[in-house]
């Protein structure tokens, strides 16, 4: 038989139906529902009398406009209360499971899955939101989809696909401290632009992506959005399994032991050729800020910021001039004298108990900067309880942090967390496009250790002097 | 799904790369609960300088939009399209689009037409100068014609022109595969997870 990539093998397992001159019918094993994307779906198959197939592959929570502080007040938005109405009335007319917003469970829908151990290796898993991509952290081919598809999930268990092509991201050798797993995908994103993944599901390979943990690899793998791949994996290992066992929803018992080797059978064959291939030395990253009001706009934190003349192609440099003046910045300035207003560590990006106890490690024992407000919202209630046992929150606040309730936040700004106008942030979150966190708010992704430096000195500042 | 066959009428040349969904429809317009009433919301940070183009009365009601590459790129809202179509376009041409924003469009029949970049120059530019001018988006011979001379072939996923030309709903198309359904989940492994206790 021919050696396959992961991706494939994934994608023939999953295969229910195939017809020359149409996309395969692909099964769907977990189905993930949030109050933003999902209402005109469940109405949609109200009104054509449509039953949904398999509650008991799907499950809700409510993460993308839920308030992140005072939840027992009435929400101060009457919209976003409807749709958090709507999804919990949609939820228990289907036989759905929802992780409510006074559940301890609930979190931002791509914590979660993984938490509780519903994310599995080789399996299919889709939901309304792009950085579902996420999940490829563990093993799983995992894709965002838009409100009709949502529909066909929940009508068929099943959507209809045409087969990506494959590309092979390997990033080689070893990472310095104080380097992270979102500089490396910022790096990543960097090399192959904002649009070089379309129609491409990325396999992460190499020893750095080896020696990262689960949570960086959910890292890497949720921004393989910002580069137009719809999906990015990693292949399950040591790590993965360690992480798994003992989750609530992962295989017990002699189960475990026959889902391990079935596991272990998914790792790309030997031989197996990607239609595309990205090598990247680990020794080569450093922490990265973006500039830009794109992902791939990045630079090193010891750098300035790039002069537009500088790119080759006149789009290139139309786009970087157009960004300069969004984000208010001149070129040659120096990213270290980049002021800012406001740190917001938090997202599906870097919301995980790995982040903030890094965070938490420079922010021990100092004071965020006067000119700074910072917050920290934890991914999901299990994350928040855990920092909690830690510690970790008594580390934030009396730095000066405000500790908040799990959510989306600040990241997307549907919430009451958004920048105001010509306000700067740095952000652990994922997408730095204009108005993202509140109209003519500005963005700098960084890491959470980034993030947290630059709240205690006001600027951005390169966070390897600080982990010497 | 309405059925689409030819789109025909000016176009509103929004010369930008990489438009990404948060521009085409800020987060904060998500909270409906409803598929319409987004066009008046599409563009809206843009839409404060008056000299946007999607603001030039000249461009009012336009069926076609012309984009740059990369069009639709970030998240998954199905919103961005409802925005778009919204605004009263019915087809977009771009160099290439983000997947997802692709597909979405192809589920609720909007067109979206790949073209190689000079011809995307081509076409902005007559956009630009003079604003009235027509394109012709023809699916069933997948072409676009600007004036008497000018043609472009462009290519489409034969099913998704299919389901396009007759207005197919997906989702009865794969409830008619219900056995095919069934039968791969009586062999799917029982070592996946389930949400609920099976009952």
């Amino acid at each position: 038989m021919a050696p396959k990539t992961i991706i494939e093998k994934i994608w023939d397992q999953h295969v229910v139906r195939e017809e020359a001159g149409q996309p395969d019918l692909l099964y769907v094993d977990l189905h993930l529902v949030h109050e933003v994307t999902s209402p005109q779906a469940f109405e949609s198959m109200r009104l054509q009398n449509r039953k949904v197939r398999r509650p008991d592959l799907t499950f809700a929570t409510v993460d993308h406009n839920v308030p992140t502080i005072n939840r027992d007040l009435p929400n101060p938005d009457p919209l976003s209360d409807q749709q958090i109405r709507v999804l919990r009335e949609n939820c228990h007319a289907t036989g759905i499971p929802l992780f409510d917003i006074f559940n301890i469970n609930q979190g931002i829908v791509h914590v979660i899955g993984p938490e509780q151990g519903l994310t599995q290796p080789g399996m299919t898993i889709v939901c309304g939101d792009s950085h579902t991509s996420t999940h490829g952290a563990m093993g799983a081919l995992a894709f965002g989809i838009g409100t009709s598809e949502v529909e066909h999930v929940l009508a068929t268990q099943t959507l209809p696909q045409l087969k990506p092509k494959t590309m092979s991201v390997e990033v080689t050798g070893t990472l310095s401290p104080g380097v992270t797993a979102k500089d490396v995908i910022l790096e990543i994103l960097q090399t192959i632009g904002v649009d070089g993944g379309i129609g491409h599901v990325i396999e992460y390979r190499g020893e750095v992506i080896r020696s990262l943990s689960m949570e960086g690899r959910m890292t890497i793998c949720n921004m393989s959005i910002e580069g137009g791949a719809r999906a990015g994996l990693v292949a399950p290992d040591d790590t993965t399994f360690a992480y798994l066992k003992g989750r609530k929803y992962a295989p017990q018992g002699e189960a475990w032991d026959r889902a391990v080797e079935e596991w272990r059978a998914l790792a790309t064959d030997e031989g197996a050729v990607f239609d595309k291939y990205v090598t990247l030395r680990g020794e080569d990253i450093v922490p990265t800020v973006t500039w830009g009001t794109n992902p791939a706009q990045s630079v090193s934190v010891t750098a300035t910021v790039p002069d537009p003349e500088s790119f080759e192609t006149p789009q290139k440099r139309e786009g970087a001039e157009r960004s300069l003046k969004y984000m208010d910045l001149k070129a040659g300035t120096r990213i270290e004298d980049i002021a800012i207003d406001r740190v917001f560590l938090g997202s599906c990006t870097n919301s995980r108990i790995e982040d903030l106890r890094s965070a938490a490690k420079i922010v021990e024992g100092r004071k965020v900067a006067p000119t700074v407000t910072a917050m920290v919202v934890p991914g999901s209630g299990l994350v928040k309880k855990q920092a909690e046992e830690e510690g970790l929150d008594q580390i934030f606040v009396e730095a000066g942090f405000e500790w908040r309730d799990p959510g989306c936040s600040m990241c997307l700004g549907m919430n009451p967390d958004i920048l105001l106008p010509g306000e700067r942030s740095a952000s652990t979150s994922n997408r730095n496009f204009e108005g993202r966190q509140g109209p003519g708010g500005r963005t700098h992704l960084v890491s959470p250790e980034m993030a947290a430096a630059a709240a205690i000195v006001g600027h951005f500042v390169d966070v390897r002097e600080w982990v010497k | 799904m309405h059925r689409v066959e030819k789109v025909r009428g000016n176009a509103i040349p929004l010369n930008r790369a990489d438009v990404d969904t948060d521009q085409i429809i800020p987060a904060k317009h998500l909270k409906r609960i409803e598929r319409t009433g987004f066009g008046p919301f599409a563009f809206e940070a843009w839409r404060q300088d008056p000299d946007f183009v999607v603001n030039n009365p000249a461009y009012k009601d336009a069926p076609i939009l012309l984009a740059r590459q990369n069009f639709g790129s970030g998240s998954s809202r199905e919103h961005a399209v409802w925005a778009i179509e919204g605004l009263g376009v019915q087809a977009v041409i771009a160099p290439s689009f983000a997947d997802i924003f692709k597909n979405n469009c192809s589920k609720v029949g909007l067109l979206t037409i790949e073209l190689p970049q000079a011809d995307l120059d081509w076409l902005m530019a007559r956009a630009e100068e003079t604003p009235a001018a027509e394109i012709e988006v023809d699916l069933p011979s997948q072409t676009v014609r600007a004036g008497a001379s000018w043609e472009r072939h462009f290519e489409i996923d034969p099913f998704v022109k299919h389901r396009l030309l007759n207005g197919l709903d997906d989702i009865g198309l794969t409830l008619q595969h219900g056995d095919d359904i069934t039968k791969f989940e009586e062999q799917r492994s029982d070592l996946k997870p389930r949400t609920l206790a099976a009952t």
